[in-house]
Parts: structure tokens; sequence; C-alpha cells
């Protein structure tokens, strides 16, 4: 690949090499960087860049806006015109979807799960990171790997014997079992990111606290896991929206009883019912119900949010 | 990692308690072994005082934090992936508990599916392009946001204006669901109700007008769309935490030199972040070969019409838990997983290069 980059990277710019002389050209000899006239080549790719910056903003933010005006229109003025605004503002679609199509009851299940597996999937998660990253033992490395390459493979390789492994233990269908798989399968990133957080933190409070009497659990608990903060809040927000955002767990492990299904689940549900009945009001409802707390969680906390998710791909 | 004083022991190899000491009695290993299965209040005075009880307690510490992750990791997540190689090689319906041992039948009986085939071929299709779509897309975003502004004063590069906003609104994809995400973009697709023929018929171009996903010719293009849709705002942000950590005096003897902007991106840019695109290639296949969810939401019947948008993970699941072939599913499961693999040595070994410091 490197190769092939590098090619196509000279290619173009020979091919520029004309402009960026022309550019030069332009400007005065011994002109300091910030007083360069601006080129007209630069301002008409800020144009050009401007415009396309401003399309991807409507391409991103546009489908999720059409959704939520429409949740406020009535079934029949949908179906077949698209583009419209409300016009009474009833909130009929909103208690359709959260009574008629179990949203509410939905939202609940999931929030129920996340209760368990999130908390359960930080405790362990930097349980096992703090006596890998600050332990040396027979192991140590192999367990660390094992955390490590469970990161790479996707859920579904595994799905057949994991079904039948939850079948074996009554884990299938139940509250319990959904969240130890969540936890399970939140355990490699977890693990690896806090422990190579665990490392940074410097050694000389622990033995302090070690000096002073305090035991092993004791300084995790009280000294290493509150200097984790940082690490934990990036990694708890990962965790978050990955488990409330799981599509493909409870599919596979929780799709018989409808009544314990997740929101998630519920969604997917709704919009194949809305081919069936034509109700569009009660989908983009539903939509906008599951849509609207996460984006105002995420504006509020926009930096920790983009920190967070983009942290395993940097570390 | 030793740099902690209850350490004693600097060698990661130091015997346990157990096993060392030649005075120490059948009764003092007994108390020994006990101790650490015991809570720490509970230590026998004779233990506590010995002078290995430091050891002791080190891997008491170490055994009793590590033994509920590693089970349940081992049990849910370790044990199926290597259950997969068994089960790839019985003919399981997965309804029964019985089945026979049938060698490679499940590997060969795939080359001769045509289903399979066509699921490789489009997932193949998604691991190529997807990434470079997505990726270049982000690079592009980033760069402007970055480097696109006007010069200002004694500035060598600057970002646009509200680059802020911009990354705000790019990310928001990322943070829903697949499954919210597969649903608005069903609707977006539909073709009577959907917004996207309408918009196209307000522009004029009412012949662009069709059925996005129930076309065969477009329907996969349609769904790999959403795919990049997904995760352009994710490398934006990412790309952008790293073109922000290079050193602005690069630029600043870039633009000294004379280089225009797009001579500044794949000279100065791109090889400084390479890691970062090399990373994020990497995890962009790996989720373009996943692409599970937004089929199975999206598409017709789960992958059509006909096998136009069948993904393999989609093929994989159909045939464990709607037609009750576990074991085959399984083999397919074994051959992704292979797959998964080859594209990331590939992915590695092709685009190892020096890595620059700065």
């Amino acid at each position: 690949m490197s190769g092939e980059m590098q090619v196509t990277s000279l290619t173009k710019t020979t091919a520029e090499e004309p402009e960026g002389e022309a550019a030069r050209t332009d400007q005065p000899p011994a002109a300091p960087p910030g007083k360069a006239p601006k080129s007209s080549e630069g301002s008409v790719l800020n144009a050009f860049s401007s415009a396309f910056l401003v399309l991807w903003v409507i391409m991103a933010a546009g489908p999720l806006i059409w959704v939520m005006v429409n949740s406020l229109r009535e079934s029949s003025d949908i179906t077949g015109n698209p583009f419209g605004w409300p016009t009474s503002l009833s909130f009929e679609n909103f208690s359709n979807a959260w009574s008629d199509a179990n949203i509410g009851k939905y939202a609940a299940n999931s929030l129920i799960i996340l209760c368990g597996s999130l908390p359960g999937t930080m405790l362990l998660g930097s349980m096992a990171a703090y006596v890998i990253a600050r332990f040396s033992f027979r192991g140590n490395r192999v367990i660390y790997m094992l955390f490590a390459g469970g990161m790479m493979f996707p859920i579904i390789l595994a799905v057949v014997p994991l079904f039948f492994v939850m079948d074996n233990f009554g884990l299938l269908d139940t509250r319990h079992g959904i969240m130890l798989a969540y936890i399970a399968y939140s355990l490699p990133f977890t693990t690896f990111f806090m422990t190579s957080f665990f490392r940074t933190l410097p050694g000389s409070v622990a033995e302090a606290a070690t000096i002073d009497g305090a035991s092993h659990t004791r300084t995790f608990f009280q000294i290493m896991l509150p200097m984790a903060k940082p690490g934990l809040i990036s990694i708890g927000i990962f965790n978050f929206l990955g488990q409330w955002n799981q599509y493909f767990l409870p599919l596979a492990l929780n799709s018989t009883d409808p009544d314990k299904a997740l929101l998630t689940q519920g969604l997917a549900e709704l919009s194949v019912n809305q081919g069936y009945e034509g109700d569009w009001g009660a989908l983009f409802a539903g939509l906008s119900i599951a849509m609207i707390p996460i984006l105002v969680v995420y504006m509020v906390f926009q930096r920790q949010v983009q920190e967070g998710l983009t942290a395993g791909a940097v570390k | 990692m030793a740099n902690d004083v209850r350490a004693v022991d600097k060698s990661p190899t130091a015997p346990a308690p157990r096993k060392g000491g030649d005075r120490a009695s059948f009764g003092d290993y007994l108390l020994f072994a006990a101790t650490l299965v015991l809570p720490p209040r509970f230590t026998p005075k004779k233990v506590k005082y010995n002078r290995r009880y430091r050891t002791l307690d080190k891997y008491r510490f170490i055994s009793w934090f590590l033994v509920v992750p590693l089970l349940l990791y081992a049990v849910l997540v370790i044990s199926p992936f290597f259950q997969a190689f068994y089960y790839s090689l019985t003919d399981w319906s997965g309804y029964s508990s019985d089945f026979n041992y049938i060698g490679l039948d499940n590997y060969t009986r795939m080359f001769e599916d045509d289903d399979f085939w066509a699921s490789i071929k489009n997932s193949v299709v998604l691991l190529v392009v997807a990434p470079v779509v997505t990726l270049g897309l982000g690079l592009f975003f980033a760069f402007m946001l970055q480097a696109g502004g006007r010069h200002r004063k004694s500035e060598a590069i600057s970002g646009v204006r509200g680059a802020k906003f911009f990354k705000v609104v790019y990310f928001f994809p990322q943070v829903l669901s697949v499954a919210i995400v597969g649903v608005v973009w069903g609707s977006v697709y539909d073709p009577i109700t959907g917004p996207l023929n309408e918009v196209l018929r307000i522009v004029g171009l009412e012949s662009w007008t069709q059925g996005w996903l129930s076309d065969p010719n477009i329907a996969l293009y349609s769904v790999m769309f959403v795919m990049c849709w997904m995760f352009i705002g994710f490398y934006v942000v990412l790309f952008s935490a790293a073109m922000g950590s290079v050193p602005k005096d690069i630029y600043e003897a870039a633009l000294l030199d004379g280089a225009s902007r797009p001579k500044t991106f794949f000279r100065v840019t791109l090889p400084l972040i390479w890691d970062t695109v090399q990373t994020g290639w990497i995890y962009m296949g790996i989720q373009a070969l996943d692409g599970f969810a937004i089929v199975y939401i999206m598409t017709i019947n789960a992958g059509g019409p006909g096998n136009s948008t069948l993904v393999t993970p989609v093929y994989l699941y159909k045939k464990a838990f709607d037609v009750g072939q576990a074991g085959y599913a399984t083999a397919v499961g074994v051959v992704l997983l292979i797959i998964t693999m080859i594209f990331t040595a590939i992915m590695m070994l092709l685009s190892r290069r020096e890595r620059i410091e700065f």
C-alpha cells in the first residue's frame, strides 16, 4: 500500500507543479507567510470546499431533522408527500409510539440492562486492567494478549456457538444473560484501554498508601480508581453508547419474548410493522424518542464523547 | 510495571509460596492454600507473620481480581470462537443436541453454493470500496476543517470558521444505533414517501429517481452509502485530532517554500498522520466486512432483492437461525474469520513504513 500511495502522491504533486509555481510567482518575494495576498486559486478552493462542508452538514443532519419534523405530522399527510410542516401541533404520534408500539417499555428494558452491564463492565474491566498493568506475574503477557486479540473479531463469527453456550447455562432470553454477554464482549476493549491508562499513572501514590498500611484492594478502590477517573469517563462513554446501541447481541440472544425486547429491536420491528400498516407517524415518533435523548446528551458532552469514541483508534 | 513497592520479587517467575520453603510442613502448606481462597481478614496469624506473606498477599490479590473477568471472558468469548472450528466440521442442525462429524464436507459444499459466493462478492466489494470512500472523504473534510481557512495574520494554517460546529454535526450518525440508522435510511430511500426521490424531483432530475433498495443494480451501493455516512464523522474527528498534533512550524516551512494546499496535504499532512490512517483503514475494513445490521434491517428480505445485497454475515445468520444449519453456518463464520485475518495482515504488511517522529 505504501508504495502505491507514494506513487499516486508523487504523480499528483508533479501534475500540480505549474500551479504551485504560479502561486509562488504571484507572491512578493520576501513576504512573510501571514501577509501573502490571497491567490485566486485559494479563494476558488475556499468557495468549493466551504460548499462541500455545508453540503455534508445537510447530508449528516438532514435525514435526522426530516424524521423529527415528520414525527409531528399526521400519517395520512406524510404518505407520498415527504416535505411539509406539521399542520397542527399534536403529539398523537408520540403517544401512539410510546404506548401502542411499546417504545416506552422497550426503552425501559434497555435501561435496565444498561444499569447492570455498564457498571459491571467498568468494574471488571478496570480490575483486570489494574492487575495486568501494575503487577508482574507469570502469564501476565498472555492474558493481556488474550484481551487485546478479542477486539479484532466481530461478534457474528462466534454467534452460533455463543447461542448454545448461553442456552446451556440457561442465560438465553434473560436479563442477566444479556448483561453478562454485554460485559463479556465489552471486556477486551475496556481492559486494553484501561491497562494502558493505569500504566501511565505514577506509582508513588500507591506506594505511599502501602506504606501507610493499605491493603491491595483498598489501594485499588480508594487510590488508583479515583486517579483513573479521566480514563474511566472516556471508556465509560464508549461502553455506554456501544451497549445502548447494541443491536446484534439482543437480536441473537433475546428475541423470543417480545416483552423483553430492547429499544433497538423494538425500532426495527416498528419499521417492519409500518410497512404493513403505513403508520409513518408512529415510526418517526418512535425514532425521535430513541434519537433525541442520545443527541442531546452528545451535544452536552460532545468533547468527551468524541474523545471517548475515537480513543480506541488513537491508542 | 514493577514500580510497585509491594512487588518485592522482581522476577516474574518468583516461586509461589506454596512451592518454596524447606522447613514448611504439610500443615503449613494447607494453611497457605487456605489463605489464598479466604478473604484477607481471615488470614491466620501464623501465615500473616510468615516472611513469605507478602508474596502470598500479592498473588491472592492478583487471582481474586482476575478470576471473574477471565472466567466470563473465557466462557462467553473465547470458547465460542474455538467451538466454532469444531462445529464447522459437523452436520449439526442446531435444533437438537445430536450431530455427526462430517469432516470438511461443509467447506466443500460452500464451494458449490452460489448464494455463499454472491455474499462473498458483495462483502468484498464493501471491504474494498467503503474504506476508500469513507477515509478519502474523512481526510478531505478533516484537512478542510484544519487548514482550509483563509490565511490569517501570522498563522501558517488556519481552520475554517466554525470547524467545531462542523465536527459536532458530522459526528451525529456515530452516536446513533445502527438500528436507528437503518430504519431512518430505509425511509429516506422509500420511493414514494422518501425525501431522496422528492429532492431529485424538485431539482428537476426526475429521471434519476428510482427504487434505491429495490433495484438490484444499485441496492448494494445504497447500502454502502449508508455505511460510509455512518463513519465519515468518526474519521473527520479522528483525523482532525491527528492533524492537530502536527507542529505548526512544519506547515510554516511548507508555506515558505511555496507549497500549494493540495501539495501541503499530500506531501506534509498525509505522511505525518499515516499511522492513524492505517489504523482507521483496518477498523473500517472490519466494519465493512461485518455490515450485518444495516443490511438486515434496511434491505428487502434481508439481502434482497435476489442476492444483490446479501453479505456474508447476513447469510451466516440466516443459515444458523432461519433454516437450522448451525454446522454449515459456523463453517461460513470460519471462512469469514480467515478473510478478516488475511485483510488485517495484508493491510499491516503493505502499509508498513518508517514511522515519522515529530
